[in-house]
Order: C-alpha cells, then structure tokens, then sequence
C-alpha cells in the first residue's frame, strides 16, 4: 500500500485580522469611557422606575453613606476653584494656594470646616485614608443655624453658579432623618425641586406606568 | 502595490563582489500587539461605565410662612390615604387624614410587594374615587391623594419606594409630610395590639 502523505500544514495563523479587530474595539471603548469618578464612599442606590438620565454637567451632588455621613460634591473644577476662593473668604478657613488647588481638583469633601485645612493640606492616599473615618459635612434642621455647615456649602456653591442642579445620592439604608434634615435645608434656600439619584428597574405590567409607556393612556 | 523594492539594495555598487543583502520578510508576527489590544480592551470595559446613573424628580410643596391658612390647599379627607413608613420596611395606612386623635382610625399594615402589597391599596382606593365620582359624591376635579409620613426609623429606601409607587400609579397628588405625634400613637397602638415589638 502506498504511503498516503498528508500535506504539512502550517501552524502560523495571519493575525492582521484578529489585530484589527482587537485595535477596533480598543478604540471604540476608548471613546465611549467615562471614567467612574473618585468617590469616598460606597453607596448603594435604591431602584426606581424613573428613567432621566443624569445630566452631563453643572451637578452638585449630595452623598450620604449608610451611616448617614454627608459628602458634597460639585463636577466642575471651575466651579470648584471658584467656590473654594468664595468658602475661604466666608467661613475665614485662612487656606493656601495649594490648599485651594487640592481642592479644585479633588473629589467629594465630607469634613467640618474646622478639619478643612488639614484635609486639604494633607496627600489623597491620606485624604482617601480620613474619608473611611470622617464624621461628614454636618447639617441641622435649620437653614440658618452656624451648625448647619452643609447649608453654607450649598449657598455658596449655588452663588457662584445658580444653573447647578441639586442632586442627592443617598444609600438605600441610609435613614429617613438623615434625608429629611437635607431636604430641610435645601427647602430653607428655596430650593424645591433636586433629584435622587437611584438605580433602574422595570416597570411592572398591569400597572398606570406601565400603560403610559406602552402608549395606552391612563384610566383617570 | 505597497511593496518595497529591496533586491536593489546596492544600487550603482552592483557586481559580482558586492554581497547582495538578506531579503527579509515583510511579516511581523502579530501576537504580541494582539495580546496588548486585546490586555487594553479589558481594562477599558472594566473601567467604563456604560449605563448612566438615572434620577427621579422630586418637587418638595413650595414653604413659605406668609402663606396664611385659608389660602392653603384644602384636600377632602375622603380622596386621602395616609401612609405611614415605619420600621423594617413595614408600612401602615389609613383612610383620611387622621386629624382626630379620639377616633383613631383603622390602621392596616402592609409591605412594598408587587402584589397584595401598598400598590394594590393605591389601585382600589383610584378605583373607590373613580366610583364616588360617577355618583356624584365627589366632583370631577378630585383626586386621589396621598400623604407619606415617614416614620423617623424608616430608611431612605422606604422613601424612594413609595414615591416610586406614586409613579407606578400615576398619583398626581401626593405629599411628604412630617410625621406627628398623633400618628406616632397610632402606630405604637397598632403595635402594641399585635405585640410586635
């Protein structure tokens, strides 16, 4: 019987093509990221049916842990700086340049105006290290009271730029007196309408919503 | 087409003496920069974030102390469910405003379930409304109103979930309100009934 020879095949693949997908991926993902932004604490969001998108810019947004600790934050870093600049001159936190830059391109704040300085001095390893103990922005039941520090960071926010939209970003086991005492204070500025930032579920059939969105109108 | 002409790599210096240069192969081996775009592909997923955080509106009633009381809003205590949020994702209700602490009113209790829950008490008490319009108890502008007081143990959730169900339910009107003494009372009585603790 002759000897069938199978012919040697060659192990070597062309790549060409698997690399331009790879770099074609690589690309769109590249473009499409919005990195997470540095935020001090884990928070959990409860879900709701509302489906607005958070708006792109000119946030301020509240955030409270589980533990009902108050972490502030504004997107823009011009607004930071600004803000910064304006803080110093009305509490009289006698901070540096660095101080104020450290803030303008740093994330949430959540510490007494006494505590400010020296946050702010200090590295972001330690910074990040302080937020896990921080006791938070305090607040109080009324707008005006010396101890309500969050209220002075909202007016001051909102004065250097009034189109900022309030939102609050609260843990789902974050309790009820916690919310109410910032809802309190954004009433005590006249502020009546801010958001809650919550995560997306469906909505359930059979249900008013559910006959709106799929066209029916509502039974009134 | 784009291919290099590299068998002349002498040029003038051609002749018998003059080595002729190594024709290399134009392939590259490819793996490794497929191993790094494929190495930055996962590193961007992980990182990106796709999906948008959403957000719910909320529009707290407009405070002012000057409003004086015959110009606020009247609500007929018949349209109304109160509904208290208490501890352990619990919640009560009642129908009416409960303003009169010597009759307290029958206190149910419930949860945030889809079904037999606090939806299907919003339901029944749209249906209820829309029947005492068609008889004429009640005019054409009254709606089914909600009051949410939330007890000082109730969680934030609590609070998303009921006005998540407003949504659900298309209850136009609805309202957070502070919870007062008397509710609290009713809740402790309630409690106290059952024995829970």
């Amino acid at each position: 019987m002759p000897k069938l020879k199978m012919p040697r095949k060659s192990t070597h693949v062309d790549m060409t093509a698997m690399c331009d997908v790879a770099f074609l991926l690589l690309t769109f993902f590249m473009l499409a990221t919005k990195f997470k932004p540095d935020e001090p604490v884990t928070v959990t969001t409860p879900n709701s049916i509302s489906e607005i998108p958070l708006p792109d810019a000119d946030i301020m947004m509240i955030t409270v842990d589980p533990k009902g600790r108050i972490f502030f934050s504004v997107d823009n870093p011009k607004v930071r700086t600004d803000l910064i600049e304006d803080m110093d001159e009305y509490k009289k936190l006698g901070l540096t340049t660095a101080e104020k830059r450290a803030f303008a391109v740093g994330s949430s704040v959540g510490v007494p105006f006494s505590q400010l300085k020296s946050y702010l001095a200090a590295e972001p390893a330690q910074q990040k290290e302080f937020d896990k103990t921080a006791v938070g922005i305090p607040t109080d039941t009324t707008v005006t009271s010396e101890a309500n520090e969050l209220a002075a960071w909202i007016r001051v926010a909102r004065n250097n730029n009034p189109k900022l939209r309030i939102t609050i970003k609260a843990d789902a086991d974050a309790s009820y007196p916690d919310i109410k005492k910032i809802i309190t204070t954004l009433e005590g500025w006249k502020i009546f309408k801010f958001n809650l930032i919550t995560g997306l579920k469906a909505v359930p059939p059979g249900t008013a919503a559910y006959d709106i969105q799929m066209g029916k109108p509502a039974k009134q | 087409m784009a291919e290099m002409d590299t068998s002349s790599g002498g040029g003038h210096k051609k002749g018998p003496g003059v080595k002729k240069g190594k024709k290399l192969s134009t392939r590259i081996d490819l793996t490794p920069m497929v191993d790094l775009g494929f190495l930055l592909i996962t590193f961007f997923m992980y990182t990106t974030t796709m999906s948008k955080p959403k957000t719910m509106e909320i529009n707290m009633p407009y405070k002012d102390e000057q409003i004086k009381e015959e110009e606020q809003t009247k609500i007929k205590a018949s349209t109304v469910i109160t509904v208290l949020l208490s501890k352990e994702h619990r919640i009560y209700y009642y129908e009416g405003i409960g303003d009169d602490p010597t009759k307290p009113p029958q206190l149910n209790v419930t949860y945030f379930k889809p079904k037999d829950g606090i939806r299907d008490v919003i339901i029944n008490k749209k249906k209820a409304i829309e029947d005492m319009k068609a008889s004429g108890a009640l005019g054409a502008k009254d709606q089914a109103t909600i009051i949410i007081k939330p007890d000082v143990t109730s969680t934030y959730e609590d609070l998303v979930n009921i006005l998540d169900e407003m949504s659900i339910n298309d209850v136009r009107v609805y309202a957070i309100v502070d919870i007062t003494p008397v509710d609290k009372e009713f809740i402790q009585m309630t409690e106290q009934a059952n024995g829970v603790q």
